[in-house]
C-alpha cells in the first residue's frame, strides 16, 4: 500500500488532531479540584441562601440580573423565593410541574423554597452573607473563568486577608 | 429524492439523538455511561474515523496538476498573471490555501444565472451572490469562536485566549436591554448569529429549486444536529440552566484520564453532550469531513506547473514495441513475394543496415 505525499500528509494530520487533542496536552492528566466554595460564619447561621441551594448554584447571575433589573427599572425591592421562582433548576422529574407552572403562573411555593423576604441588593444583601467574596464568589468563577464585570461599580466586600 | 422526504429522514436520525439522553439519563439515569462512556467511544471513533479517512485520501495518486485556474497563468513577465488564483509555485499554493480557508474565496466567487427580459429577448445574466458565503463565513467562524469557548471547560486553569473570546464575544452585555437581558449579564454574539446562519442556511437548502433538488439526508441531518446542538446550548445558558461547576467537573474529568459524572447536572446538558457525540462520530463518515478534505483538495493545494515542469506519467514501464521498419525488415521477403508495397527494396536492404 503506497500513500502519497507522506511528508505533508502526516504532519498536517498530527498538527491537526494534536489541536484536538490539546485539551489532553494541557491538562497533562491532573487540574484543580473542582471548587467548594466556602460559607461565611455568617451565613451558616443563616443556614439558607436566598433562595433553594440548587437553584443558586445554576442561576444566581440570573436572579441577579433580574434584581438589577427589577429595582432600577422597575422600582421593587423586595424579593420571597415562594412568590417570585416559579421553578428551579431541576429540569428532568419536574419538568410537567415546571410547565404546569409556567402556563399558568401560579406562584405556588417551590418546593424547599425560603419563606423569607429579602432585599435585592448585590452589594447588601449578597455580600452581607457572602463577605468572603475571594473564598466564595471567586473560587467558582476562577475555575471557569468568568470574571462578572459587576465590580466595576459595586464596591466588593474588604476581607482581611488572612 | 423528494426533499420532503430527506427532511423527513433526517428528522427521523435526529429523534433518537435527542430521545436516547433524555431517557437514559432523565429516567434511567444513567449518568457515568452517558457522561464518560459514550464521549470516549465518540473521541476515538472520531479520531481513528480521521486518521483513516485522511490515510485513505493519501493512497489516490496525483501524478498530474488539477488545480482550478481562476486567474491568468503565469507565462512572460510581461504578461500580468494571477499568482494567487493560478500559482505558478508553493508559495502561491500557500496563499491560496490562507483565502480559501480562512475567507473561502472560491464560495466568495459564487455566481447566480438568471434570465433577464430585454427588449430583444431574454438576456442571461451572472450575478454575483453572496448570501450563500456570508451565512457559510458566520457561520464557521461562530463555530469556531463557540467552539474555543468551550475550552474554559476542557482545561484548567483557563487560559487566557478564552478569557479574550468571552470578553469580545459578550460585549454587548445584552443583558441591560429592556426585554430583562436573556437573563444572564452576558450575551454571546456567536450564539445567536450560530443560529441565524444555520437557519439561513436550512431555508435556502429549501427555497432555492436546484439546491433543493440535489439535497439529501446527509446534507440534512448535519444541519439539523448542529441546530439542535446549539439550541440546546443556548437554553442551557439562558433558559433550563444547569450546575457549570459541575458540568467543569465532568469535563475536566474526561480531559484528564479521571472520569467522573457528578450528581445534580439536568438531563439538557446530557441531550447536549450527546448531540455532540453524535456529531464528532459522525464527522470522519460524512461531508462534514470537508474540515480535513479542504487541505487535500488537488484542485486548490497544486500550483498549476502544468507547462513550466514536465510532469511524466510516474506508471510509465518499459513496453515492449515492434516498430514497422523492423517488422518489414523482417518480412520483406515475403511481402515482396506476395506484392504488397515495401518502403525498402530488396537491394536497398545491405546499404541501409550498413547505415545503421
Ligand atoms: C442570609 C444569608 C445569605 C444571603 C443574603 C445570600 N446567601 Fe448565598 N448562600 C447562603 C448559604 C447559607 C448558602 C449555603 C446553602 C446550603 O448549603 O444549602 C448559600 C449558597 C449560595 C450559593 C451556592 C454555593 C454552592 O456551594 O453551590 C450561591 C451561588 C450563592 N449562595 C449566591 C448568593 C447570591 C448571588 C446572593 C445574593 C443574591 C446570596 N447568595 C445571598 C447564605 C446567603
Ligand atoms: C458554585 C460556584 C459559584 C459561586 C459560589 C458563585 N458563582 Fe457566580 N457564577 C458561577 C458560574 C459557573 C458562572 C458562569 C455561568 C456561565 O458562564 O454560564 C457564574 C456567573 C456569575 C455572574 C455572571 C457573569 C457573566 O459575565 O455572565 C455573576 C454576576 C455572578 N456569577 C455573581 C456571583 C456572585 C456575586 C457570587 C458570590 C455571592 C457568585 N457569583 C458565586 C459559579 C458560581
Ligand atoms: C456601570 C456601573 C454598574 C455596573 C457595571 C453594574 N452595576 Fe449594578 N447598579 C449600578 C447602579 C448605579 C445601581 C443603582 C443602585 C441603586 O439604585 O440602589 C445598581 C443596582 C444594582 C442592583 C440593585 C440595587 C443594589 O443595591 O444592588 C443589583 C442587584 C445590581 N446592580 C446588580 C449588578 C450586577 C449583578 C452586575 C454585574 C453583572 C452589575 N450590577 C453591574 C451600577 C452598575
Amino acid at each position: 500500500m503506497t500513500f502519497y505525499d507522506r511528508g505533508t500528509i502526516l504532519p498536517g494530520l498530527i498538527i491537526g488532531l494534536c489541536l484536538f487533542l490539546s485539551p489532553f496536552i494541557y491538562n497533562g492528566g491532573k487540574a484543580g479540584k473542582a471548587p467548594v466554595p466556602e460559607l461565611t460564619p455568617k451565613a451558616k447561621e443563616a443556614k439558607q441562601c436566598v433562595a433553594p441551594k440548587p437553584y443558586m448554584t445554576a442561576w444566581h447571575m440570573q436572579l441577579l440580573d433580574n434584581w438589577r433589573q427589577e429595582v432600577v427599572r422597575e422600582g421593587s425591592r423586595y424579593f420571597n423565593a415562594n412568590q417570585d421562582l416559579w421553578w428551579n433548576n431541576q429540569f428532568d422529574g419536574q419538568l410537567l410541574e415546571k410547565w404546569r407552572r409556567f402556563i399558568t403562573s401560579s406562584d405556588a411555593s417551590t418546593p424547599g423554597a425560603t419563606g423569607k423576604t429579602y432585599y435585592k441588593s448585590l452589594q447588601v444583601t449578597c455580600m452581607e452573607c457572602h463577605s468572603n467574596k475571594s473564598k466564595f464568589c471567586d473560587e467558582c468563577h476562577n475555575y471557569l473563568g468568568v470574571s462578572p464585570y459587576c465590580w466595576d461599580c459595586h464596591v466588593q466586600p474588604k476581607e482581611d486577608k488572612q | 429524492m423528494n426533499f420532503i422526504l430527506g427532511m423527513v429522514i433526517a428528522a427521523i436520525g435526529m429523534g433518537p439523538v435527542v430521545m436516547i439522553p433524555l431517557v437514559g439519563v432523565g429516567l434511567l439515569k444513567l449518568n457515568f455511561f452517558f457522561g464518560v462512556i459514550v464521549p470516549y467511544a465518540a473521541l476515538a471513533i472520531f479520531v481513528i474515523g480521521m486518521i483513516y479517512r485522511v490515510m485513505n485520501w493519501s493512497r489516490s495518486p496525483v501524478p498530474y496538476r488539477i488545480p482550478t485556474t481562476a486567474g491568468q497563468e503565469f507565462s512572460y513577465p510581461w504578461i500580468k498573471s494571477n499568482p494567487i488564483d493560478n500559482p505558478k509555485n508553493t508559495y502561491g499554493v500557500v496563499a491560496r490555501m490562507i483565502f480559501e480557508v480562512l475567507t473561502f474565496r472560491s464560495l466568495f466567487r459564487h455566481t447566480k444565472l438568471e434570465y433577464r427580459n430585454t427588449e430583444t429577448g431574454p438576456k442571461i445574466d451572472y450575478e454575483w451572490e453572496k448570501w450563500l458565503w456570508l451565512a457559510a463565513l458566520a457561520f464557521h467562524y461562530s463555530f469556531l469562536v463557540i467552539f474555543l469557548r468551550h475550552f474554559r471547560f476542557f482545561m484548567d486553569p483557563v487560559p487566557g485566549f478564552v478569557l479574550i473570546l468571552e470578553k469580545l464575544d459578550g460585549f454587548m452585555q445584552l443583558g441591560l436591554l429592556p426585554i430583562n437581558g436573556l437573563g444572564a449579564p452576558g450575551v454571546y454574539l456567536t450564539d445567536m448569529l450560530l443560529m441565524l446562519a444555520l437557519t439561513y442556511l436550512l431555508l435556502r437548502r429549501i427555497y432555492i429549486p436546484q439546491v433543493r433538488y440535489i439535497s439529501l439526508p446527509a446534507d440534512y441531518f448535519p444541519l439539523f444536529l448542529i441546530l439542535t446542538l446549539g439550541t440546546t446550548g443556548i437554553l442551557m445558558r439562558y433558559l433550563i440552566r444547569v450546575d457549570i461547576t459541575a458540568v467543569k467537573e465532568l469535563a475536566i474529568g474526561l480531559f484528564t484520564f479521571h472520569p467522573v459524572a457528578p450528581a445534580g447536572i439536568g438531563v439538557i446538558f446530557y441531550v447536549h453532550l450527546f448531540c455532540l457525540c453524535v456529531l464528532i462520530s459522525y464527522f470522519p463518515f460524512s461531508k462534514l469531513c470537508h474540515m480535513a478534505g479542504i487541505f487535500l483538495s488537488p484542485t486548490r493545494n497544486l500550483a498549476n506547473t502544468s507547462r513550466i515542469v514536465r510532469h511524466v506519467n510516474p506508471w510509465n514501464y518499459p513496453v515492449k514495441f515492434h516498430t514497422y521498419e523492423a517488422y518489414e525488415n523482417e518480412f520483406r521477403e515475403h511481402m515482396i513475394e506476395a506484392g504488397l508495397p515495401v518502403e525498402k527494396g530488396l537491394d536497398s536492404e545491405p546499404a541501409k543496415e550498413a547505415e545503421e
